[in-house]
């Protein structure tokens, strides 16, 4: 079994529009590493200076996993992440 | 490129910006997958509580995804207000817009153009801003 990764619609670019694609790892930094051998480019587009975007929310098995570790967070086979762009903006300046 | 959005869901929008004065509101307008129509309004709660900033609570988003998939919707707007500033995306706004097929709908409250409102639609894709024409229907 392998990790089912739910891909945004920004993203499907670089997973030739695919929604879901599998990927493997036991930490959340290793799956990102192995998907990004399989799609060049999108672990750049989830990390930055190695650590995860502010624009992106990753969540395993729908729980954010800001609050399971970050990218240390760990994964097993079978368990679903879902990857999606944060809804956020304003006046204010970054 | 325009924007067609009934009066109804335009008047609750402005409603709702008034009533979270100071703060920015948000929210979102879904309709059927692949119909670009936005049918059903549903207010988000600006988890930021910022008059210059605004941020869907990352569980409410994930909620959120999960219902449109459900129910085989898209998000067809994402909007929020401006409370002191123009209606156009500002740079946080461009550098956070993550839904490329979504139009940004941004309304102004700000007290120089009272009591008239803005309410205007773009299109942010790849950092690229474009504005669109909105048509109201009664």
């Amino acid at each position: 079994m392998a990790i089912e990764v739910r891909i945004p619609t920004i993203l499907r670019p670089y997973t030739k529009d695919q929604k879901s694609v599998e990927a493997s790892g036991e930490t959340l930094n290793a799956v990102i590493a192995n998907l990004d051998s399989q799609y060049a480019g999108l672990g750049e587009r989830l990390l930055e200076n190695g650590a995860l975007r502010r624009f992106i929310n990753i969540y395993i098995n729908d729980e954010d996993v800001r609050f399971l570790g970050g990218l240390e967070a760990p994964v097993k086979d079978g368990d679903s992440i879902t990857i999606l762009p944060a809804v956020a903006g304003g006046s204010s300046t970054l | 490129m325009a924007l067609t959005i009934s009066r109804t869901i335009v008047d609750a929008i402005l409603e709702q910006s008034r009533a979270e004065y100071p703060d920015e509101c948000c929210g979102v307008i879904l309709g059927p997958a692949g119909s670009d129509a936005p049918i059903r309004h549903k207010p988000m709660i600006n988890a930021a509580h910022s008059p210059t900033f605004y941020e869907f609570d990352p569980k409410d988003l994930l909620a959120l995804y999960r219902e449109v998939d459900d129910n085989d919707e898209e998000i067809v707007v994402i909007y929020h207000s401006h409370t002191e500033t123009e209606a156009r995306p500002s740079r946080t706004d461009i550098a956070y817009a993550g839904e490329p097929g979504a139009h940004y709908v941004l309304v102004s409250t700000r007290k120089e153009i009272a009591p008239s409102v803005e309410f205007r639609s773009f299109r942010i894709i790849d950092g690229v801003v474009t504005e669109e024409e909105v048509s109201i229907t009664e």
